[in-house]
C-alpha cells in the first residue's frame, strides 16, 4: 500500500472494520502487536525512513513528531494520574520542560482544546470528566509534543453526535493554527467529506482507491468505493439501505486475485486470478481494478502495466 | 468518603456476627468437652458439676447471648484447659505468629511480584515459562510437605538450621519459606495477570504513543494500576498467615496462634476455639476494611463514586 501526505494536509483512511486501518497506523509509529511485523515497504516521514529505525529512535519520534489520538476516550487516559501529569508527559520527556514552564505549557494546551478553567481542571482525574472532555484531553496530549503529524484513529466513534461535530471543528481549528498534517481513520464517509483533503479507501489490508475528496465522491472508480458510497443513508430516501453483500474476507486466507472479487457486482473473469495493479484515471487519483484496464484497453488499445 | 467508610464498617460488623454464630455452633458439634476436662471414670454428678461450673448446662441460646455480651466488652471467656483468659493466651502467641507471617509475606512478595512483572513484560518467552513453572510448583506442592523436606535437607542432613521452635532468624526461616511458598505462587499469578491486563489497556498504548521510555511505561503507568489487586492479596494473605498457619506451626513446633487453635480443637476447648476464630475473623475483616479504605485513597474513582 502506498499513500503520501503533505504538511497541513488531511488524509482520510476509510474502510470496513477489520480492513487494516488501525494496523496501518500502528505500523507507521512502529507499535505493532508482538505477533505482527512489517515485511516490506517503507514509511518516509520528513525525509526519514521509519521502518528501519530502532525502538529507541522511534521513541524520540512518537509523541514528539508523530502523535496519535485513540478511539476510546474512556479507556485511553490512565485512571490513577491527574490530567496535568498525563498532558505534561510528552513535554516533560521530549522538550524537557520542568516546573513553571511545564505548567504553563499544559494550561496553554488545555486552553487550546477548550477545556474551561484549565488551571483548576488539570488537577482532576479522568473519571471526573465527560467523554467529550476526555477526548479533548487526549487531543491536548497529542499536541503536547508539538508534532507535525497527528494520526486520529476513529477519534469520534465513541462520542455522541453533537459532541462529534464539536470535536471535528476543534481538530480543524487546531490544524489551521498549527499546520499539523492529519491522518483521519474512520468508517464514516460524512466525516471524510467534512474533514479531509484526500481519501484512501482500504479493503482487506490494501488501499484500493485513492483520490482528492471531491473527486472520490463525484467519480469513484473502484466498485468497492461505489458500493461504500451507495451504502450511506440519505435523508428522505425511503428505499431500503444498500448493503454490500457478503462479509469482509478473513485476512489470513484472502481470496485469489482481487480480494474484493467475490463480493464485486462488476467482477471480470481475470479478477479471480490476477491481482489488479494501480491504475491512474486522473491526476492524484489511483484505483486498483481491472475494469479500468479494460476501459484503457478499449479506448487506447494498450494496457497499463 | 465518610459515608463510604461508615458503610464498610457496617458490612464488617455484620460479617463478624455471622462468623460468631457459625463458630459457636460448629465447636459444639465436636463433642462433649466435659468428658475431656474430668478425670477418667468421673461420676455423673461430677460431670454435671463441671458442666454447671462452666455454664454448659444452659441452653445454647443462653450460652450464645452470654458469650456475645461478654465478647462485646472484650471478654472472650476462660480456656477450659489453660484456665486463663483466651485473649491473654491469644496475645501471648500473637507476636510469634506476626513474626512468621511477616517473614512469609516478605518472601512471597519478593519472589512473586518481580517474577510476575517479568513474566508479564516478557510474555510467552522462556522467562514467562519459567515463572509459570514456578507458579505451578508453588500452588501444587503442599506447605507441610515442603516443610518436611526443608527439615530433612537443612536440619537433618546439612545441620544448618534448627528443626523447630522459635528464637532468632534461623528458626523463622524454614517455616516462613514453607508458608510463603504457596502465597508467592499466587502473588506471581496475580501480578502476572493483572500486569498483562493493564499492559493491554488503551492508556498504556497511549503512554507508548507519547514516546515514553519503557521503564516509565511499565514502572509507573502500568505498575501502579496493576498493583492494586496485588496489595490487597498481600494484606489479606498476611492476616491469613498470622491466624491460620495451623499445619506449618504444628510441623515446626512454632508457638503461634495456629498451634493454639490446633490444641484448642483437640481438647474441645470451646472458649479457646471460639475466641481464636473470632479474633482471627476480627483481624481479617479489619484488614479488608483497611484495604478498602486504602483503595479509596489510591484510586480516586472509588473515593467519589461509592
Amino acid at each position: 500500500m502506498s499513500f503520501a501526505l503533505r504538511a497541513g494536509e488531511t488524509l482520510g483512511l476509510v474502510g470496513e472494520s477489520g480492513s487494516g486501518k488501525t494496523t496501518t497506523c500502528m505500523s507507521i509509529v512502529g507499535l505493532l502487536p508482538r505477533a505482527a511485523r512489517i515485511v516490506g515497504g517503507s514509511v518516509l516521514f520528513e525525509g526519514e525512513e521509519l521502518t528501519t529505525k530502532s525502538q529507541r529512535e522511534l521513541r524520540a519520534i512518537r509523541g514528539r513528531r508523530i502523535a496519535m489520538i485513540l478511539q476510546d476516550p474512556m479507556a485511553s487516559l490512565n485512571p490513577l494520574f491527574t490530567i496535568f501529569r498525563q498532558v505534561a508527559e510528552p513535554a516533560f520527556f521530549h522538550q524537557r520542560l520542568r516546573g513553571r514552564s511545564l505548567r504553563s505549557r499544559v494550561q496553554h494546551l488545555l486552553k487550546a482544546v477548550r477545556i474551561p478553567s484549565p488551571e483548576w481542571r488539570m488537577r482532576e482525574y479522568p473519571h471526573q470528566m465527560s467523554g467529550g472532555m476526555r477526548q479533548r484531553i487526549v487531543g491536548a496530549i497529542a499536541l503536547a509534543g508539538g508534532p507535525s503529524l497527528v494520526i486520529a484513529d476513529e477519534p469520534t466513534t465513541n462520542l455522541d453526535v453533537t459532541i462529534q461535530a464539536q470535536y471535528l471543528d476543534l481538530l480543524k481549528d487546531i490544524q489551521r493554527e498549527t499546520g499539523v498534517a492529519l491522518i483521519f481513520v474512520t468508517h464514516n464517509l460524512g466525516i471524510v467529506a467534512k474533514m479531509c483533503d484526500r481519501v484512501a479507501v482500504m479493503y482487506a489490508g490494501k488501499i484500493v482507491e485513492q483520490a482528492p475528496v471531491r473527486e472520490l465522491f463525484d467519480d469513484p472508480k473502484h466498485p468497492y468505493t461505489r458500493a461504500l458510497l451507495g451504502s450511506v443513508p440519505k435523508l428522505g430516501n425511503k428505499d431500503p439501505l444498500y448493503a454490500i453483500p457478503g462479509q469482509p474476507p478473513n485476512l489470513a486466507s484472502l481470496p485469489s486475485g482481487c480480494a474484493f472479487h467475490p463480493r464485486c457486482p462488476e467482477a471480470l473473469p481475470r479478477c479471480a486470478d490476477e491481482e489488479p495493479i494501480d491504475f491512474h484515471p486522473g491526476a492524484g487519483h489511483a484505483a486498483r481494478c481491472w475494469r479500468l484496464d479494460e476501459h484503457a484497453a478499449a479506448s487506447h488499445g494498450r494496457s497499463h502495466s | 468518603m465518610a459515608a463510604f467508610i461508615a458503610r464498610r464498617i457496617l458490612y464488617s460488623v455484620v460479617t463478624l456476627v455471622i462468623l460468631s454464630g457459625t463458630i459457636f455452633l460448629i465447636v459444639r458439634l465436636t463433642g462433649d468437652p466435659v468428658l475431656l476436662m474430668a478425670e477418667a471414670g468421673a461420676s455423673t454428678e461430677d460431670l454435671a458439676r463441671i458442666r454447671q461450673q462452666w455454664g454448659l448446662d444452659r441452653s445454647w441460646a443462653v450460652q450464645y447471648v452470654t458469650f456475645m455480651q461478654n465478647a462485646l466488652t472484650g471478654e472472650l471467656g476462660k480456656s477450659f484447659n489453660y484456665r486463663l483468659p483466651v485473649s491473654e493466651l491469644y496475645f501471648q502467641r500473637l507476636p510469634n505468629s506476626l513474626q512468621l507471617g511477616l517473614f512469609a509475606t516478605l518472601i512471597s512478595l519478593l519472589i512473586g511480584v518481580p517474577a510476575g512483572i517479568v513474566s508479564a513484560v516478557k510474555v510467552n518467552t522462556w522467562w514467562d515459562s519459567i515463572a509459570k513453572g514456578v507458579a505451578l510448583l508453588g500452588l501444587s506442592i503442599p506447605g507441610f510437605w515442603l516443610g518436611l523436606v526443608l527439615i530433612l535437607v537443612f536440619s537433618v542432613s546439612l545441620r544448618w538450621l534448627p528443626t523447630s521452635g522459635a528464637g532468632d532468624w534461623r528458626h523463622v526461616l524454614m517455616p516462613a519459606v514453607a508458608l510463603g511458598w504457596y502465597f508467592a505462587a499466587s502473588m506471581l499469578r496475580l501480578t502476572r495477570s493483572s500486569m498483562l491486563e493493564v499492559l493491554g489497556s488503551e492508556y498504556i498504548k497511549l503512554a507508548r504513543l507519547k514516546g515514553l521510555p519503557d521503564v516509565v511505561v511499565i514502572a509507573m503507568h502500568a505498575f501502579k494500576n496493576a498493583l492494586i489487586p496485588v496489595f490487597t492479596l498481600a494484606g489479606v494473605n498476611l492476616v491469613v498467615m498470622v491466624n491460620a498457619a495451623v499445619i506449618i506451626e504444628v510441623i515446626f513446633a512454632w508457638p503461634g496462634i495456629g498451634r493454639l487453635l490446633y490444641e484448642g480443637i483437640f481438647q474441645r476447648d470451646f472458649p479457646l476455639v471460639q475466641g481464636v476464630v473470632i479474633l482471627a475473623g476480627f483481624m481479617i475483616v479489619g484488614i479488608n476494611l483497611v484495604v478498602d479504605i486504602a483503595y479509596a485513597v489510591i484510586d480516586p474513582r472509588i473515593r467519589l463514586t461509592r
